[in-house]
């Protein structure tokens, strides 16, 4: 077993050697550097679709679901050499995929064979880009008080009414999205519905950020046909399949205060020279950040192993989000005037000021911190409402 | 190897809570404390803890121990740490074996140390920090030894049977196996914070044969680095015990303490602080395996010790404040023990360098 191990690592780091284009060995200079993949796919380089299609190829972009779905088939054990040694290269994430993180392993548990055979592989492919139609304009972090409504048509379900917030929107090929199919009651009158964002009656609208970028959307619905067969799970029962994708969104969330690939640009800053306060405080914060690396790789262990605690994901999406704001608040320190650059060619279109202002947001999305920790003191510490 | 207990570390961690739980819990260190008992442990239960074979869970199985590795001595420490339990359990089977590993000083201590006869203390610290700096002498005299200096914190000290010394040498670091009878030692006892004792020790050429170097002479540096990476690890996970059981304690009292009609647990404000705390812990905790792991699978721990101690410092240091905070009163009381989970927890946040030192390696390794 231990000797199959060093020979997947062994053959692992031969093709990534062989496959990894340099470019994709380099950090991305800023937020839309990512490869989204969809329809319509953005590249800022071609190896960009070189190593998206060679990973793909081989079902690594997801690299634990089964082959029959576009996956790699991995076990977890071959799952952690592959991310260690992806790590090792600094390779750049071949596909960032709301269809990945999220749809999937929704799809996975609550799909019927045909959805999973449709959806499935495309999304492994990044050929679907997907989007979540959850928040509205008065269901927020109450969100079980949505209102979108879904009236059964016989073949069909109509759906009227305003999303708040879809990240991308205006860039997704389908959305994932919560409706409302029985009115007289909250959380069991909730359905979860799959449907193509150029059915007709789908508009959006984009909303403009802090951060000068506006990669989200007001999505407006006005009947919208959904045919039948797009009902993911149990009608009304949508909302065992919402909890079950927000972990998952938490999860992914959770990893954004680890620095992700290549030289750490706080450490690099701190190397050019910063005051012995700022120093420490960057220290100190290293420490945290370390730890918290270990913690991932514990929860995943865990998660692999159905050890972890159902709410678990609460908790690391809390302190994985408001780590991430303390790291780009020392950054920007460590920056100073030069972090304050917003469109200079120099600063990469003010990645920096961007970069940090968006992070703002990660305590917010997918759920704010403070529901985070409601959850983790009822749930995990049992303490009373 | 995945980062969590497996099936017969599940089951030591079982032994170890009833064990020390029913051996040695809280009231065993009130007790002590009360008495004004001089010698700052007890030597039963230490006895108590060789039988179990816990004294050996170290020293490898050829040579009569459990041949275990640093994730199972660190589940029996967050035992000890949850229970507050005053024992030489770290310095003498976790940092004193690791150091003697593998040289030929083990083969004369190692038996002592398994049958529970023999005490170890760390005589490391020359200041009131732990910063590494060694001022301690060491000359050729004879076919051996003769040390001058001073170290204090040795836990211990006063009653230990050795003492395990570095000094400098000729030509580098050597760490030396000192009985404690030698002449020319002197030991002062000083009570703690936390009602623990260290002492300070004055040597004033205490001679050694040539066989009380551990290892080689000058090569102190390897057994040295041994004992400081056991002792952070470990030192690490007691506290980990230490939150955890301060964390514990308070969860429970939120839940069951009463004001304005309810339970004070159900107030958002207070809920919110626990469950910060509870992930601070968890990280600690998370860090505290990963040191642990890549110890026994002989990999460089050097960042992750570092991180290690570092995190369950901080870690711990907000679970006992807030468990006296959310106490109340009472929590400030001598009579509640949520106080003597705030003793240890300095006590040990302070043992082998402090946040701040280990935050500061990291800097310096990381090159700013
Ligand atoms: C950048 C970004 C991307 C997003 N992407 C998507 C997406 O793709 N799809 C999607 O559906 N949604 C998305 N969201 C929406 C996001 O999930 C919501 O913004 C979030 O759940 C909070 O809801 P709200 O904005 O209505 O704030 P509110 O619920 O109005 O909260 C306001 C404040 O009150 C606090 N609060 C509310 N209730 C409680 C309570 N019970 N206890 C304590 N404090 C409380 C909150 O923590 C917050 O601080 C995104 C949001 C952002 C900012």
């Amino acid at each position: 077993m231990a000797e199959d191990l060093d020979t997947f690592r062994a053959e692992t780091r031969t093709w990534l050697e062989e496959n990894c284009p340099p470019e994709m060995r380099t950090p991305p200079k800023s937020e839309k550097d990512a490869t989204w993949g969809g329809r319509n796919p953005e590249y800022q380089h071609p190896d960009q679709k070189l190593w998206l299609d060679r990973m793909a190829a081989r079902g690594w972009t997801v690299p634990d679901w089964p082959k029959a779905y576009g996956g790699g088939g991995l076990s977890p054990a071959e799952t952690k050499i592959l991310r260690e040694e992806l790590k090792r290269i600094k390779a750049r994430n071949p596909l960032n995929s709301f269809g990945i993180s999220m749809l999937g392993p929704a799809l996975l548990k609550y799909g019927t064979e045909e959805q999973k055979l449709e959806h499935l592989p495309k999304i492994a492919r990044g050929e679907i880009r997907w989007c979540q139609g959850y928040s509205e304009p008065n269901a927020g972090s109450d969100l079980a008080g949505l209102q979108t409504s879904a009236e059964d048509k016989g073949d069909h379900f109509l759906v009227n009414g305003q999303k708040v917030w879809t990240s991308y929107a205006d860039k997704a090929d389908w959305i994932f999205c919560l409706v409302r199919s029985d009115k007289t009651v909250k959380q069991a009158g909730i359905s979860f519905l799959l449907f193509d964002m150029a059915s007709p009656g789908v508009s959006t609208k984009p909303i403009l950020l802090i951060s000068g970028n506006s990669p989200f959307c007001e999505t407006f619905f006005d009947n919208v046909e959904v045919p039948k067969g797009n009902l993911l799970g149990t009608l009304n029962r949508g909302w065992d399949v919402a909890k079950y994708l927000l972990g998952h969104e938490r999860e992914m969330i959770s990893g954004f205060g680890l620095g992700g690939a290549g030289k750490d640009p706080l450490v690099e800053a701190a190397r050019a020279g910063v005051d012995p306060i700022l120093r420490a405080q960057i220290a100190l914060f290293q420490v945290r950040a370390k730890a918290f690396a270990a913690m991932s790789e514990k929860f995943i262990d865990e998660l692999k192993a159905g050890q972890a605690h159902p709410a678990q994901p609460s908790m690391m999406k809390y302190y994985g989000t408001e780590l991430n704001k303390t790291r780009h608040e020392l950054q920007m320190a460590a920056g100073g005037s030069d972090a304050l650059e917003w469109d200079s060619e120099a600063s990469h279109e003010g990645a920096a000021a961007r970069g940090w202002l968006r992070t703002k947001a990660n305590s917010i999305e997918g759920g704010t911190s403070e529901i985070q920790l409601n959850i983790i003191a009822k749930r995990i510490l049992d303490l009373p409402s | 190897m995945p980062l969590y207990l497996n099936d017969d570390q599940t089951m030591l961690r079982d032994t170890a809570k009833d064990f020390v739980a029913s051996e040695a819990p809280v009231a065993h260190m009130r007790a002590l404390r009360d008495a004004d008992d001089a010698t700052g442990f007890s030597r039963p239960l230490w006895k108590q803890f060789a039988e179990m074979g816990f004294t050996g869970i170290l020293i490898p199985e050829g040579e009569g121990g459990l041949g275990l590795g640093h994730v199972e001595a660190g589940i029996l420490l967050e035992e000890i740490g949850r229970n507050l339990t005053p024992s030489p359990f770290l310095a003498t089977a976790v940092a004193a074996v690791e150091a003697l590993k593998g040289t030929a000083a083990a083969a004369i201590w190692y038996p002592s140390i398994l049958s529970g006869e023999t005490v170890a203390a760390l005589a490391i610290d020359e200041g009131a920090k732990h910063n590494g700096k060694i001022a301690m002498q060491a000359q050729r005299s004879g076919n051996g030894f003769r040390l001058t200096g001073a170290k204090q914190f040795v836990t211990h000290g006063h009653v230990a049977d050795l003492l395990l010394v570095a000094a400098k040498t000729e030509n580098g670091t050597t760490l030396f196996a000192v009985p404690s009878d030698a002449s020319g030692l002197s030991a002062t006892p000083e009570r703690l914070a936390d009602s623990g004792i260290a002492a300070r020790l004055q040597f004033d050429g205490v001679e050694v044969d040539a066989d009380a170097v551990i290892g080689e002479v000058d090569q102190g540096d390897g057994p040295l680095a041994r004992l400081l990476a056991a002792g952070r690890t470990g030192a690490s996970a007691e506290m980990v015990g230490v939150g955890g059981g301060a964390m514990d304690m308070t969860v429970a009292y939120l839940r069951e303490r009463k004001q304005f009609g309810v339970a004070i647990g159900s107030f958002q404000a207070l809920q919110h602080r626990a469950a910060h705390l509870y992930s601070e812990m968890e990280v600690a905790r998370a860090a505290v395996l990963k040191a642990q792991q890549l110890l026994d699978a002989g990999q460089d721990a050097t960042e992750a010790v570092a991180v290690a101690k570092a995190m369950t410092g901080l870690a711990t240091t907000l679970a006992v404040q807030e468990g006296v905070q959310m106490h109340g009163g009472i929590g400030m009381t001598d009579e509640y023990d949520i106080g003597f989970f705030m003793k240890r927890a300095r006590v040990l946040a302070e043992m082998f360098g402090d946040s701040n030192f280990h935050a500061n390696a990291l800097a310096e390794a990381a090159g700013y």
